[in-house]
């Protein structure tokens, strides 16, 4: 079973949508113990950092992802499920994030912001990602303390990490769900990694 | 680099377009997911759906229109059409809109769009501006242009933005369908004026009217619809004129 872990954000019908295009059927749910049955979790969020952590700590969801993670399940982080992966964000002073990895989320400082459109993926040596164009809204953006865990980069007005990946954890800054074939791609290369 | 956005524009009454097409090859003449579907396979960055179904039934159309269109197009989504509430934001966005479009009711209640703000994210806010020149500035007109507001566009988009707003979808009532190009001038104005991105509206016409309101309107995204609808040019024809001169675009 793959679940979507809803936090109380709203729109998750993408991700559903997305996979059950690619034939795979989801279940979205915010029990944690669905999440510990889960053979996936997809962690997708929009919003505010703060918002997100305080809503996962509240509704008992954090505890049951960081298991999750630690037994080596795929996991798949989209957005501010990435960004809560990490220690810290400067949209959310004060408010842990998950710490998952080791790192900050830091806020662009040029341009316009956010960043609303498609955008270029150039890949590490990761075969999960290829090259092409995906599709992003974000203000905030991850700086790993570790640079190998990064899987893919991007450029706003500077380069930045678009896509993390360590062991059995996957995340990306965009939308995989709403970067049309590309987006799909990358689902259907996750769920049989 | 972030890529410049062709963004459809389709006009939905009861789930059909509004404004003829020329796709005679479609299956069901009219089908906004059938066209809209055509539009993504042409390369379009996103949709608009406006939903001008005039009776009490349109809240329950862009709904299902939302909630089919979500299931079919893997690109992102705007519904918009005289949406009132924070109620009806919700429901669109819940069966698959990732913006909704607010216009006349934003003007009327500025707090709806710092309400949809503060609970679904700014990203999911677009705040759609009708504007004419009225002497040395713009104002906001509502009812297709007939009525004016009298508040000034410039003014009425920087209150938007603070108010949290995500993007402004700016069309200029002048130059809409007049296919003479972009109003360049209202464009380049409001868009250096804010830090949010600024969807261009109303004129487009020639291929190098979109890459004038690239280049000189500073646009981060251009809107068309008859141009499209009537086959005068694809959204690919328009990707592939803007390569060439230089401004990127997702291919």
């Amino acid at each position: 079973m793959i679940v979507i872990v809803d936090y109380g954000s709203g729109n998750l019908m993408g991700v559903k949508n997305a996979l059950k295009r690619l034939g795979v059927d989801a279940i979205i749910t915010s029990k944690p113990k669905d999440i510990r049955q889960a053979k996936r979790i997809i962690l997708p969020g929009v919003g505010a950092f703060g918002f997100m952590m305080q809503s996962l700590r509240r509704m008992g969801i954090e505890d049951a992802l960081k298991e999750a993670i630690k037994e080596g399940k795929p996991f798949l982080g989209i957005c501010i499920g990435l960004q809560v992966l990490f220690e810290k964000s400067e949209e959310s002073p004060g408010i842990a994030g998950m710490g998952i990895f080791e790192g900050s989320i830091m806020k662009f400082h040029k341009g316009k912001v956010p960043q609303i459109g498609w955008n270029r993926i150039i890949p590490k040596d990761d075969p999960l990602f290829v090259e092409g164009y995906a599709y992003f809204v974000n203000s905030y953006f991850a700086i790993p303390d570790d640079k190998k865990i990064v899987a893919a980069t991007t450029d706003y007005f500077g380069e930045f990490a678009s896509a993390i990946r360590d062991k059995n954890v996957t995340a990306v800054q965009f939308h995989p769900e709403k970067s049309g074939e590309y987006g799909l791609g990358l689902l259907r290369r996750w769920l049989s990694c | 680099m972030l890529t410049k956005r062709i963004i459809p524009c389709l006009d939905v009454k009861d789930g059909m377009v509004v404004k003829g097409t020329n796709f005679v090859d479609l299956k069901h003449a009219g089908d906004a997911i059938e066209l809209a579907k055509r539009y993504n396979g042409q390369g379009a960055d996103e949709l608009v759906f406006l939903d001008i179904t005039a009776s009490h039934e349109r809240r329950k159309t862009a709904i299902a229109l939302a909630s089919k269109a979500a299931q079919e197009l893997f690109i992102p989504f705007t519904v918009g059409g005289g949406i009132t509430s924070i109620e009806e934001i919700r429901d669109l966005l819940s069966a698959g809109a990732d913006k909704v479009s607010l216009n006349t009711s934003a003007i009327k209640n500025p707090d709806l769009i710092k309400d949809a703000a503060n609970r679904f994210g700014s990203q999911c806010v677009v705040v759609a501006i009708d504007a004419k020149r009225r002497g040395d500035s713009w104002g906001v007109f509502v009812k297709g242009g007939r009525e004016d507001t009298g508040l000034d566009a410039l003014s009425w988009a920087k209150q938007a933005e603070r108010m949290g707003a995500g993007e402004i979808l700016l069309t200029s009532m002048d130059r809409d369908g007049t296919k003479e190009g972009f109003d360049i001038e209202l464009t380049r104005k409001i868009s250096e004026s804010l830090s949010i991105p600024v969807i261009a509206s109303g004129g487009a016409g020639s291929l190098s009217s979109f890459a004038e309101v690239f280049q000189k309107g500073k646009a981060d995204a251009a809107l068309a619809a008859s141009l499209f609808h009537y086959g005068t040019f694809t959204v690919g024809d328009v990707k592939k004129y803007l390569k060439s001169n230089g401004i990127e675009i997702r291919d």
